[in-house]
């Protein structure tokens, strides 16, 4: 009987695997191909280029994809990042001597309100997410030009240490590589590990099921809310640091790229299913292919319809593999 | 039901079609007569005086870019000396579309001057005609619209001028030879591929001869794009000596990248940048040179002549001249261009002597 | 009488009561809004949401999404100028690009109704997809040489009316929709899918088939709205309408549609667009910066759910309160 019960979760987990093994897979190609037309694409300074420009958006879509697990989805994130990135932006030009930790902490904060907005509409006012962040998707952009007024915060008015904190690096890797890799690893850890992880596991597969359960569905919707907006707002820190020029309009249009990165990287729209780490690996493979297209020369019009491509690609794959999975349960079942 | 269901969706297509369809006399881009013609120049008087409390409204191509700040602090400066409304609207987004709505905008407002910065030459053409005909004074700056559909275009410098100026740094920079790129806005932005043209004529000349333009990247005016096309070039082009960028946002965001890499005092980077943008690279060694013209001049220029047209003292017509008051006298050129004058260059030396 | 009370009280009646309200105030108080050439501009501005906003209508009632429409206006506008430069004649042209609007409707509906996949995530694919083949095609360039006859009767309106010619297919279109929806057996299958898909397949409604259409439906006139959106600006340029899709949800959802389907009517979807546009329109004659009415739509947005959730439960506890009064006496 258990060993019954316990072979299709093992075939599961085999193929839930085998998701996130063919995003490496179609990495390591892309790279060896690249890499192949132009040997520069993997030296020091290129693969350093390619981790910084993905560190922000694996940040982004950690958060993402815990939302989308508990079958939610915040399409705020690109707006949060431009309210937090101007945010402290404005507070370093202002105040050149506060440490960077501040500068982070206060990226966390204004992120994290902006989520526990989101997630108190979301639950409290029971507005389902797409339209709760839709709105505020335009709400924090409009706040966001409302407070610059058209004003942009140059490199030249920021201090010094926060824009080489972009660039510096702790044993040879970037700070920026540095915080993304221990926010996609701590996600992970407590989607996997951790009671409240598998609890938004199981609002994702039923949120009926999941209230009847006992599991406190109110105060987990608000806090992947919540993650979701801290961590787009650490990433509009790391923006403001690595690009230097900070207006109102950063950001625009990220949630596209936030959304399909975690939806390439396997998370099922309909939540439930795929994981933190997965999504990070979408993040890495959506930049490096912008990256790829830039070394290899090929008509930079093209990124974005790949992009595009893959996602219709990769929900058909997760459906494929749904339905194997459905009817392999259900032929098991009819042998018992 | 499903059968009326998908009578009624055919019907809709069919209709569409329809609709599509009609008066299929068949007319092709070779019988097409385009471009509205340009209005009858009314006469001008050279000696008419220059209206006070005129409404004269700015609209760059977007707000939130610090270069086209300064050029409308020009204008509004001019516009203040003329006793006139200052007015400065404009879309977030440097859209083709966008600017529509605004000009439909200004033209109910009922100004007497629109100075633009088209973001395409054709699309604001229809809005900017309609302008004209209720009587508004339509001046074009830092990009023009079709010579059809405005009454003059401030000319930062002649493209002649801006093309040789820029080869010249690129060449001092290079050391007389190698590998340079471009990196410039956007593939349709007027003034960029007029100087990029002038650029190639130049290069093809015998005194440059050691020098290869490799490849003109676009970064679209925007920071972060620009900022990756730069690093985009410097891994595909590891010879690349020079970067010359002839656009504000494209040379600032490369100058960032190339001063916090490790091309930093290999590549150089070159082109036309706002002194306060550069200061921090030409310091730190990154830029050796860059030029631009007074943006606040244009800004300037463009007020005093909207009001010169409004007031009558010129109609546009080649030949015709003003006074733009600190300026000094302009003379009407060709199409109703009106040329501000050279560009200056940046050092180390000099930039402390400019606050734009 | 509760029946007319609960007629008042729903979010689409009071967004159309809001519009009037809206347009009545603006022409009091904002000066040059009133005007007829005003009006003219108003019809122009809110034209391509309007348009796109009626298949989306019935595509939302059935508790489905597309998020592509502004991708596909944009990619046959790309399009548009890339057959207008190889010497095809316009006329032929607008056929075609209407023609490959629906294909792209095709797309979707197949993905979404033969594979079963959810629309949300489709849509956000093709949303990507179609607009990087509009800048394949076009590049980032401008085709900009069309005839002044045809852009001219876009722009231009009909006799000394104020009404643009355009208005024309835009209240045909929405009268057809709208008949569609409210008045007869298709468009109340449409409801019963958005109430519960599964029931409506046991009643014999073939859900697959007419979502499928549906999609056809909402890509063909997303094509139309790129020619026209290209006759408007006389410019052909890949990234039309990018955004689009934002602000036609939004007025969708602000009529008072709901997104889980099977709730909703078109003069509300068409008041939420007036509504928009007459607020963009006002707040920049009045020189209002665009950023303000950021704020707003999303305010708009979110109260569009927000408030009638509140009202419901306000409502659903003064019932309990009765019905206990009741059971007390």
């Amino acid at each position: 009987m258990s060993s019954l019960a316990t072979a299709p979760a093992a075939a599961l987990q085999g193929l839930l695997r085998a998701r996130e093994l063919g995003i490496v897979l179609a990495l390591a190609a892309l790279v060896a191909y690249t890499a192949a037309g132009n040997p520069r694409f993997l030296s020091g300074q290129s693969i350093r280029d390619i981790l910084l420009n993905t560190a922000i958006l694996a940040v982004m879509a950690a958060g993402q994809a815990v939302v989308v697990i508990t079958r939610n989805i915040d399409l705020s994130v690109g707006s949060v990042l431009a309210v937090s990135a101007f945010g402290v932006a404005t507070l370093m030009s202002a105040n050149p001597s506060l440490p960077i930790v501040v500068a982070l902490l206060a990226g966390l904060a204004v992120g994290a309100a902006c989520g526990l907005l989101n997630g108190v509409l979301v639950r409290y006012g029971r507005v389902p997410a797409l339209v709760v962040t839709l709105g505020t998707l335009y709400i924090y952009r409009g706040v966001t030009y409302s407070w610059a007024g058209g004003q942009q915060v140059n490199a030249d008015e920021l201090p010094p240490h926060f824009l080489r904190f972009a660039n510096d690096s702790i044993l040879g890797v970037p700070w920026l590589v540095l915080i993304a890799v221990v926010v996609i690893g701590g996600v992970s850890l407590m989607m996997r590990n951790y009671r409240l992880g598998r609890e938004m596991y199981a609002m994702g597969s039923s949120p009926q099921a999941a209230e009847l359960a006992g599991i406190r569905v109110a105060r987990n919707t608000i806090g992947a809310f919540l993650l979701s907006g801290a961590l787009a707002g650490l990433a509009g820190v790391l923006f403001a640091a690595r690009f230097g020029t900070v207006d109102a309009a950063a950001g625009t249009g990220y949630e596209l790229n936030v959304v399909a990165a975690v939806v390439v990287g396997g998370v099922a729209v309909f939540g439930g299913s795929g994981t933190v780490w997965g999504a990070g690996l979408g993040a890495l493979l959506l930049t490096v292919i912008g990256s790829a297209l830039a070394v290899l020369d090929i008509n930079q019009f093209w990124q974005q319809a790949i992009v595009g491509a893959l996602i219709v690609l990769a929900i058909g794959a997760d459906r494929l593999v749904a339905v194997r999975i459905a009817g392999s349960l259900r032929k098991r079942d009819s042998h018992v | 039901m499903v059968r009326t269901s998908r009578k009624i969706v055919t019907a809709g297509i069919a209709a569409l079609f329809v609709a599509g369809l009609t008066a299929c006399g068949g007319t092709t881009k070779d019988d097409a007569a385009t471009g509205a013609g340009n209005q009858a120049a009314a006469s001008a008087d050279p000696n008419a005086k220059l209206k006070e409390g005129l409404k004269i409204a700015f609209l760059p191509k977007q707000l939130n870019n610090p270069y086209s700040d300064v050029e409308t602090s020009g204008g509004e400066t001019a516009v203040k000396e003329l006793k006139g409304e200052y007015k400065k609207v404009g879309p977030n987004d440097a859209s083709a579309s966008s600017q529509v709505s605004y000009i439909n905008t200004l033209i109910q407002q009922q100004q007497d001057v629109i100075v633009v910065a088209a973001n395409d030459p054709n699309a604001v053409c229809p809005s900017l005609n309609q302008a004209r005909q209720a009587k508004i004074k339509v001046v074009t700056f830092d990009s023009d619209a079709s010579p059809g559909c405005r009454d003059a275009f401030i000319n930062q410098a002649t493209t002649q001028g801006i093309g040789e100026s820029l080869v010249k740094m690129a060449r001092e920079q290079a050391g007389g030879a190698g590998e340079i790129a471009i990196l410039s806005a956007t593939p349709n932005a007027t003034n960029q591929n007029a100087w990029i043209e002038v650029m190639k004529t130049e290069l093809a000349k015998p005194e440059n001869s050691k020098l290869k333009l490799v490849k003109t990247a676009y970064g679209n005016d925007d920071d972060q794009k620009s900022f990756q096309e730069a690093q985009g070039l410097l891994q595909s082009y590891p010879n690349l000596k020079v970067i010359v960028s002839p656009t504000t946002v494209g040379i600032a965001a490369a100058s960032r990248y190339v001063s916090s890499s490790s091309y930093k005092g290999k590549v150089a980077i070159t082109g036309l940048g706002l002194p306060n943008q550069m200061r921090e690279y030409v310091k730190d060694g990154t830029v050796k040179k860059f030029a631009l013209w007074n943006p606040a001049d244009i800004g300037y220029l463009a007020a005093f002549a909207g009001a010169a047209l409004s007031s009558g003292q010129i109609s546009g017509a080649e030949g015709e001249k003003f006074t733009a008051g600190k300026l000094g006298e302009y003379t009407v050129g060709k199409a109703g261009e009106i040329v501000l004058g050279p560009p200056t260059e940046f050092t180390a030396e000099n930039i402390d002597q400019f606050d734009f | 009488m509760s029946d007319l009370r609960r007629r008042v009280a729903s979010w689409d009646v009071l967004v159309v009561l809001l519009t009037v309200v809206v347009l009545v105030t603006a022409a009091g108080v904002v000066e040059n809004f009133g005007t007829s050439r005003n009006a003219t501009f108003l019809v122009l501005d809110l034209l391509p949401i309007a348009l796109v906003a009626l298949p989306m209508t019935l595509i939302i009632v059935t508790g489905e999404i597309d998020l592509s429409v502004a991708s596909t206006l944009g990619l046959c506008s790309a399009v548009m100028g890339l057959l207008w430069n190889n010497g095809l004649s316009l006329e032929s042209i607008i056929g075609i690009c209407v023609l490959l609007g629906a294909v792209l409707g095709v797309v979707n509906g197949f993905l979404v109704t033969a594979l079963g996949l959810p629309s949300l995530a489709v849509t956000i694919g093709t949303l990507a997809l179609y607009r990087g083949l509009a800048f394949v095609v076009l590049g980032d360039g401008a085709v900009a040489d069309f005839p002044l006859a045809f852009t001219g009767w876009v722009t231009g309106t009909i006799g000394g009316t104020p009404i643009p010619n355009v208005g024309i297919p835009l209240v045909v279109l929405a009268v057809l929709f709208g008949v569609a929806l409210h008045a007869t057996p298709f468009g109340r299958s449409l409801f019963a899918i958005g109430a519960n898909a599964q029931a409506a397949h046991f009643s014999g409604i073939r859900v697959a088939r007419t979502t499928f259409w549906l999609y056809v439906l909402s890509g063909a006139v997303a094509g139309l709205a790129g020619v026209l959106w290209t006759l408007r600006y006389s410019s052909a340029r890949a990234d039309n309408g990018a955004g689009l899709e934002l602000a036609v949800v939004a007025a969708v959802l602000l009529g008072g549609v709901s997104i889980f389907g099977g709730k909703g009517t078109l003069p509300g979807v068409l008041a939420g667009v007036v509504l928009l546009a007459a607020l963009q329109n006002a707040l920049r004659l009045e020189d209002v910066s665009g950023q303000a009415l950021n704020i707003v739509t999303g305010v708009l947005l979110v109260a569009s759910v927000l408030l009638p959730n509140i009202a419901t439960s306000i409502r659903t506890s003064w019932q309990r309160r009765r019905l206990r009064r009741a059971a007390a006496q």
